[in-house]
């Protein structure tokens, strides 16, 4: 188990490598000669100025130096986005909490409620109410959160000024308000992932209720209930538990761009967004790099609820 | 993942007889059972309406409502009475129902947002379509090389593929689309709609190649390869004549999960700026137009909007129908595609 943990992280961050090396390759790629000198000389620079700032920054130096300098920068906390002047690292805690609070709750929606329509669809299948909810989680997977949110904000927001109009309130100002301006984006980034989850969820039941061990179960005298929640649901929880542990981690990790930035939440997705926009490669590979560490940490906790869940992984 | 006659025989299914009629290929039967799921042929049905419609943009433009997806005219006729397209306090006019100019109202800036409907729905289908084509052929390449060679080819193919798979999908497409609109790549640039279709179709290449080399990878070992091994044939032959005929039902399913998802996330590029630009209409560019004036004309959100749900909705339950029928038991689907 621990062997196999270390190789999953092992190869986590090789490919964290991988990808922080393309980010930084494509916006040299991207900007005006290669470096980045010439932005933040301004407009009405001299070359000689160019060449002092690009000397400065060590945009001279190989790329290579370049990265290595930058990836460290980021690590020890010490580097600065070269358009905006600001502390990435700070910026990115500053952003962590609206992101942070997002993800918790929307994740915890998606889940309850994927499992409660998943199940509810497998031991309804083919009748009335699967048909229903396969119908709905199908408009769940084909809205987009940007339209979705649209749509909220509108009616409920502007016209019956139920909810905010977006932004964010911390915790600390308030419980209620923090929820009152949390519950829209929660739902809209919900939907989506309950679409999903709840046919991943269908099927992966379907599957098992077939099964050898649900059989003995039933033949023991088990209720239909806990045949369906000790044996049945335990089992198929695991493909929808490795799902949620990669789609969490990455909301975490800025991945909610689009609810982030319909709903004007400064989060880690909204800066991910602006700093594309500006081509702020420190900010973009500082946020990559947090995607790939939350990524890491949320596979290892996935492993471990797997060996909880399925007694088959514990014994390998 | 078998073909479906051999599915047929072990799903404990009702037998009916047509389905064991003698002669009856594997595509028949799913076109059987396909026939038979009303709710799918329905949405598939809605899908070619909406396809239809779109392709004569130009007839509608042109012979009903008499005016261009990019005329911005200040005042226009219903019957004999003249109306301002925008009016003195800044609103566009909303929908007329009334067959003619601005029959679905007008946008932010004077113009007909149902011929801008259409006209921007062949654009988001044809980027959809494009940027589908290059995922299906590319994948289909990718799988096929790195299942049948497996080794260093599979080692090289499968972690690129990793990389691509382990990005986020939304963050990708910016980055690349915010690359290739600053500089271009020969035909792709920040001008054509071929640059978004390029990106869109680039992101989602690992989610069909590692289903497809998995398939490749068990079918490399079956008996009719190794007969063809032995007769000596080559390794493009075996790929293109023994290996590909066999991934067709595969590669068929894939195709509606894929469109669906290239025109949401055409859409979402062009919503974040990095997807079609102006003055291109396409669905994505007329909701994100329509949102930064939410308050004043709700319907330049609302109208491109129920479309965009209408054609990917249609899309996805067809395409469910079409995997149900063509391959019962594959766990084929698209997960994290956007958040």
């Amino acid at each position: 188990m621990a062997r196999f943990l270390a190789r999953r992280v092992l190869v986590m961050v090789a490919l964290l490598f991988v990808i922080s090396l393309v980010t930084f390759l494509l916006f040299i790629v991207a900007l005006p000669n290669g470096n980045p000198a010439a932005q933040i000389a301004g407009r009405l620079a001299t070359p000689s100025e160019v060449h002092l700032i690009s000397l400065r920054y060590g945009f001279d130096k190989p790329i290579w130096v370049q990265y290595v300098k930058t990836m460290g920068n980021i690590f020890d906390g010490t580097a600065y986005s070269y358009q905006s002047g600001f502390n990435v690292d700070q910026e990115i805690l500053a952003g962590l909490p609206a992101t942070a609070s997002l993800a918790v709750g929307a994740g915890f929606i998606w889940l309850m409620t994927s499992i409660l329509v998943g199940t509810l669809a497998a031991i309804r299948a083919g009748r009335y109410t699967d048909r229903v909810l396969t119908v709905l989680s199908m408009i769940g997977v084909s809205m987009p959160p940007f339209f979705f949110g649209a749509i909220l904000i509108y009616y409920a927001g502007y016209k019956a000024g139920i909810i905010p109009l977006g932004g964010y309130v911390p915790w600390s100002q308030g419980l209620g308000q923090w929820i009152w301006h949390l519950l829209a984006p929660w739902l809209t980034l919900s939907i989506l992932f309950i679409g999903i989850y709840s046919r991943v969820l269908r099927s992966t039941i379907l599957d098992v209720i077939n099964e050898d061990f649900v059989r003995t179960a039933r033949a023991k005298g088990l209720s239909e209930r806990q045949v369906l929640t000790r044996h049945i649901l335990r089992c198929s929880l695991i493909p929808v538990i490795s799902l949620f542990g990669l789609d969490f981690a990455q909301v975490i990790g800025g991945g909610a761009i689009l609810t982030e930035s319909v709903y004007n939440l400064h989060g880690v997705g909204y800066l991910a967004y602006q700093a594309i926009g500006r081509l702020d490669t420190v900010t973009l590979l500082s946020i990559v790099m947090l995607t790939a560490l939350a990524v890491v940490v949320m596979g290892a906790i996935t492993e471990i609820i797997y060996a909880f869940l399925d007694p088959r992984v514990r014994l390998q | 993942m078998t073909m479906p006659r051999a599915e047929a025989l072990t799903e404990p299914v009702e037998l009916d007889l047509d389905e064991l009629a003698v002669g009856a290929g594997p595509y028949k039967l799913a076109w059987r059972r396909l026939r038979r799921n009303r709710v799918a042929l329905a949405f598939g049905g809605l899908f070619f309406l909406i396809l239809l419609l779109c392709l004569l943009a130009p007839v509608y433009s042109n012979d009903i409502a008499h005016i261009g997806p990019d005329a911005t005219p200040y005042t226009f006729k219903i019957g004999n009475k003249v109306e301002y397209v925008i009016s003195i306090t800044g609103i566009p006019i909303g929908p007329t129902w009334h067959l003619g100019p601005y029959f679905l109202g007008a946008d932010g800036n004077n113009r007909d947002v149902a011929v801008r409907l259409l006209y921007g729905g062949r654009n988001s289908l044809e980027i959809g379509a494009v940027a589908t084509l290059l995922t299906m052929i590319l994948a289909t390449i990718c799988g096929l090389l790195a299942g049948y060679f497996r080794g260093f080819t599979d080692g090289i193919i499968s972690r690129t593929l990793d990389v691509i798979w382990a990005y986020p999908a939304i963050l990708l497409g910016i980055t690349l689309s915010t690359v290739l609109n600053i500089h271009g790549l020969g035909p792709l640039h920040s001008t054509t709609l071929l640059s978004t279709a390029f990106v869109v179709g680039f992101v989602y290449i690992p989610y069909v190649a590692k289903p497809i080399r998995a398939q490749v990878l068990t079918l490399r070992e079956r008996e009719f390869v190794d007969a063809a091994r032995q007769q000596g044939l080559s390794h493009v032959r075996i790929m293109m004549s023994e290996i590909l005929p066999n991934l067709a039902s595969t590669i068929i399913v894939f195709i509606p999960l894929i469109l669906a998802n290239a025109i949401l996330t055409e859409a979402a590029l062009t919503f974040l700026g990095a997807g079609v630009q102006a003055p291109n209409p396409s669905w994505g560019t007329m909701i994100s137009d329509g949102i930064n004036a939410i308050p004043a004309a709700f319907h330049n959100v609302l109208i491109p909007g129920i479309m965009l749900v209408l054609a990917v909705l249609s899309i996805n339950v067809f395409g469910d129908g079409l995997r149900d029928a063509l391959d019962p038991r594959s766990k084929i689907r698209v997960g994290k595609e956007q958040q």
